[in-house]
């Protein structure tokens, strides 16, 4: 019956909404009418899982073909939970960023810094029985983009997981402490509830920081959790 | 009790991602009808979403060593998405309802600052009459944004309108 558990609604303020004028980008794409209600099925309380076998992990970003890319090392690790504290186990995790220069490896980037050849920009981890991913990456650098005068995305790293259904997919964006930039990104500040806000921002970690080699961060994620019974069946 | 992260949008670089062979949920040998879903993601001027990335999970048939019951599609610079994927067989609902055939659609794209999700029902399905969601949206030309047309033989076409004239029914799942 696990299965046919549902999720429960997002707590009020904590997730953007679709309108969030100050980003250009969701002026046309938001939609107008209200969401239409489902109550959840089996199409929304189950969803795919995947397996390291088929999809094999890449969980150093910081080698192509053994040649180390520029830039500065860093480790981000952190514990994937539900909203009821329980681990999200053998979950894919999936990320990509721009590299130290502030660069994707991306034909629609043409930000004017130089791409690294060592350096693609994605990969894939699974957390462990305890909810816990670590990899291997470079800190990205700040970009300029389109959406104002002056406009600079804050470093950050994009993050894709799926948790146990189709109703848990997440989609966010991992931001460092201190960042200037922070102060002024919409797509940042369209999360409206400052703590909800705060938490995209990882945590500098000296115990995931590595003598000699890499500092260390970590980001911790809370999938939406499951309600209290069962659906109706 | 904690509370769930916030998302953020997904962007334009995504593909970065991307293994295109991820549209193609039989590449592992599944077998039944082979169908392709298409579609265009256009925005409220209706011009193409060219950088969107489209995501598609369905319960039927179940997931097997053989299909994974979910894909991903980019759009090109139509707007187009594409699909080639299994005809789903109805579906258990609540209670002892019945669910029509239906795959599970969520739109992640740059300017959408969280997944739009919503579904495509296929256009002739007699179980169309009795969904609980297709029935429960009231205005016909709402609903008939949920189902997918016939564009060709084991083609389904089905738009996704983000934003103005014929907007598509999102679900708040």
């Amino acid at each position: 019956m696990a299965d046919t558990t549902g999720f429960r609604p997002y707590t009020p303020g904590t997730q953007p909404p679709y309108d969030a004028p100050a980003y250009m980008g969701t002026v046309k794409r938001h939609p107008k009418q209200r969401l239409h209600p489902l109550p959840q099925t089996v199409t929304e309380t189950t969803g795919p899982s995947f397996s390291p076998d088929r999809f094999p992990p890449l969980t150093d970003l910081t080698n192509t073909n053994g040649k180390p890319a520029i830039g500065e090392r860093i480790i981000v690790a952190g514990t994937i939970t539900d909203e009821d504290g329980r681990p999200v186990p053998n979950t894919m995790v999936e990320i990509w960023q721009a590299n130290a220069t502030g660069r994707y490896d991306h034909a629609a980037d043409q930000h004017d810094a130089p791409l690294d050849p060592n350096f693609h920009g994605a990969g894939r981890v699974f957390t462990d029985a305890n909810g816990r991913y670590r990899f291997l990456t470079i800190r990205p650098g700040a970009y300029p983009w389109g959406n104002h005068r002056n406009a600079w995305r804050p470093n950050h790293i994009h993050f894709s997981y799926f948790g146990p259904a189709f109703a848990t997919r997440l989609i966010t964006q991992m931001y460092f402490p201190g960042d200037p930039l922070l102060a002024f990104d919409p797509i940042f500040h369209a999360v409206p509830d400052e703590h909800a806000r705060n938490r995209l921002i990882a945590a500098f970690d000296l115990d995931i920081t590595e003598q000699d080699y890499a500092l260390g961060y970590r980001f911790d994620v809370v999938l939406r959790g499951r309600n209290a019974t069962p659906m109706e069946h | 009790m904690a509370i769930a992260t916030a998302s953020q949008t997904i962007g334009p670089y995504w593909h970065l991602l991307e293994d295109p062979s991820w549209a193609d949920l039989t590449r592992f040998g599944a077998t039944g009808e082979k169908i392709t879903l298409t579609g265009a993601v256009l925005d409220g001027d209706g011009k193409p979403c060219a950088d969107a990335c489209v995501e598609i999970w369905q319960s039927n048939p179940p997931t097997s060593d053989s299909f994974p019951g979910f894909g991903r599609s980019n759009t090109d610079s139509q707007g187009t998405f594409r699909f080639t994927t299994v005809k789903p067989g109805p579906v258990a609902g609540r209670g002892n309802a019945q669910q029509a055939p239906h795959i599970a659609l969520c739109i992640l794209s740059r300017g959408l600052m969280k997944a739009l999700v919503t579904r495509a029902y296929f256009q002739g399905e007699a179980l169309n009459d009795a969904d609980p969601l297709l029935t429960s949206i009231e205005e016909p030309a709402r609903r008939a944004t949920l189902i997918a047309r016939r564009a060709g033989a084991g083609v389904w076409r089905m738009n996704v309108r983000l934003q103005g004239e014929n907007e598509t029914v999102f679900l708040d799942v």
